[in-house]
């Protein structure tokens, strides 16, 4: 016992060492692993606070694009709206009987990232804005990635440019579906995988969201394809997408909560079991 | 002490602003970031509490790790540099710092930016892979290493010229 002790006594800077070594991989190996929310992540008080202080500053400098950006979507909507035969009856749209599938989150991004190869995003929800874990966040040109932590006012974004990430997207001429990753090559283009060979896939396709999974609605846009070739074993394809978001430049989003979600996934589970 | 204890709060506290704030959105040639805050491990007095030392090194790192949501891979770099700079001080002062009378101000400029280079390189090694965590990409983790601590060292160097105080004795 008394040599234990010394032993401890002895060690106690290494044993320190390792210990807190031990800690700091654990939390690199918990954040390298998909859909496990990190322990320690941006979404508190503090950092979160210090981001949203920094932001408030920030934002100003690239307010006139982000105008342009917002008008732009506007004369998208717009369009859609008036030349639409079914005209909505404005007296209906309140928030109380305004029941829909998806529930749309206005949000602003108040840190983003995009030169490491796990990028993570900040929004200034939180739960007090009912947002929870993998909800799906886009902007108003495409997809931009899921909810991770949230806490009581701001909440991490998992951005599809992390090599975690893993969405379903299809062929928008075609229903024919793979599965988004990314390469960490460049913030510009994300990878489409295992798109079977039989697809007609072209260069200059669009290529959107597919709604197998919960969290994103079927038809949001992703990119177009830039290049492909068939893989390895020559069974699928390995498409290239330029995305229409420009990663870089990221204000104004939108959070959407599916509400048949818990449904689906229960569903999903009983089968599956 | 009291000033020197400040001085150490003081530095931990603005270094850590620097990181988050400025450093980590450089991005230079699309990925290259310095990491300034090493210099409070670097800097810390010699004569100290080796595991209080080793226990604030770690806190920077999970601090920085917070505000970059980067899990854990800062606070691994940061302890590993904590606990092998009496070898790194060793190796880059010799017989100075075996009589622990090593001031940064009056120490041999290549003997300053040998122990930096030191440090900085373990440091980033540690950190780049972890941060791909993955074997395969060797080749990529020893060249964000070089082409980062180039970066980092050349800042360390210049913060550690401006920021000195010149003690004539």
């Amino acid at each position: 016992m008394q040599q234990i002790v010394n032993f401890i006594l002895r060690n106690k800077t290494f044993l320190l060492f390792a210990l807190l070594l031990f800690i700091s991989v654990m939390l690199t190996i918990q954040s390298h692993s998909y859909h496990k929310s990190r322990f320690i992540n941006s979404a508190n008080f503090l950092s979160g606070g210090f981001y949203n202080t920094s932001n408030s500053v920030s934002s100003y400098f690239g307010l006139k694009e982000q105008n342009n950006l917002l008008q732009e979507e506007n004369n998208t909507l717009k369009s859609i709206l008036f030349n639409s035969n079914n005209k909505l009856n404005n007296a209906y749209i309140d928030t109380t009987t305004f029941s829909k599938k998806y529930k749309f989150t206005p949000a602003k991004v108040i840190r983003n990232t995009y030169a490491t190869s796990n990028n993570i995003l900040l929004v200034n929800r939180g739960k007090k804005d009912s947002i929870k874990q993998d909800f799906g966040v886009i902007t108003s040109k495409g997809i931009l990635g899921i909810i991770e932590s949230t806490s009581s006012k701001y909440a991490t974004v998992l951005s599809i440019l992390n090599t975690t990430s893993r969405i379903s997207a299809q062929l928008k001429k075609t229903d024919h579906f793979g599965s988004l990753s990314w390469n960490t090559a460049s913030p510009s283009e994300i990878q489409l995988t295992e798109i079977p060979k039989i697809a007609p896939v072209q260069k200059g396709d669009t290529i959107i969201t597919s709604g197998r999974s919960a969290i994103f609605p079927k038809g949001v846009p992703i990119g177009v394809v830039s290049n492909f070739k068939l893989d390895n074993a020559e069974n699928y394809y390995e498409i290239n997408v330029k995305l229409f978001n420009d990663m870089t430049n990221i204000e104004h989003v939108y959070i959407i909560e599916n509400k048949d979600s818990e449904a689906i996934n229960n569903l999903l589970n009983a089968t599956n079991d | 002490m009291t000033s020197l204890f400040s001085i150490h709060t003081v530095r931990f506290i603005v270094l850590l602003l620097l990181q988050v704030w400025v450093l980590s959105h450089v991005n230079f040639l699309g990925y290259i970031n310095p990491y300034l805050y090493i210099l409070f491990i670097a800097l810390y007095p010699i004569k100290n509490n080796r595991m209080l030392f080793i226990l604030l090194s770690f806190l920077l790192g999970l601090f920085i790790d917070m505000f970059l949501d980067s899990g854990g891979m800062h606070a691994a770099a940061a302890v590993t540099i904590a606990f092998i700079r009496p070898a790194a001080l060793k190796f880059s002062f010799g017989a100075i710092y075996e009589h622990q009378a090593v001031k940064f101000g009056n120490t041999d400029f290549g003997q300053r930016l040998s122990y930096l280079t030191i440090l900085t390189i373990i440091h980033h090694f540690v950190l780049f892979s972890l941060d791909f965590f993955n074997f395969s990409k060797i080749i990529l983790i020893l060249k964000n290493t070089l082409f980062s601590s180039i970066f980092t060292i050349i800042l360390c160097v210049l913060v550690t010229i401006i920021f000195s105080r010149n003690e004539k004795k």
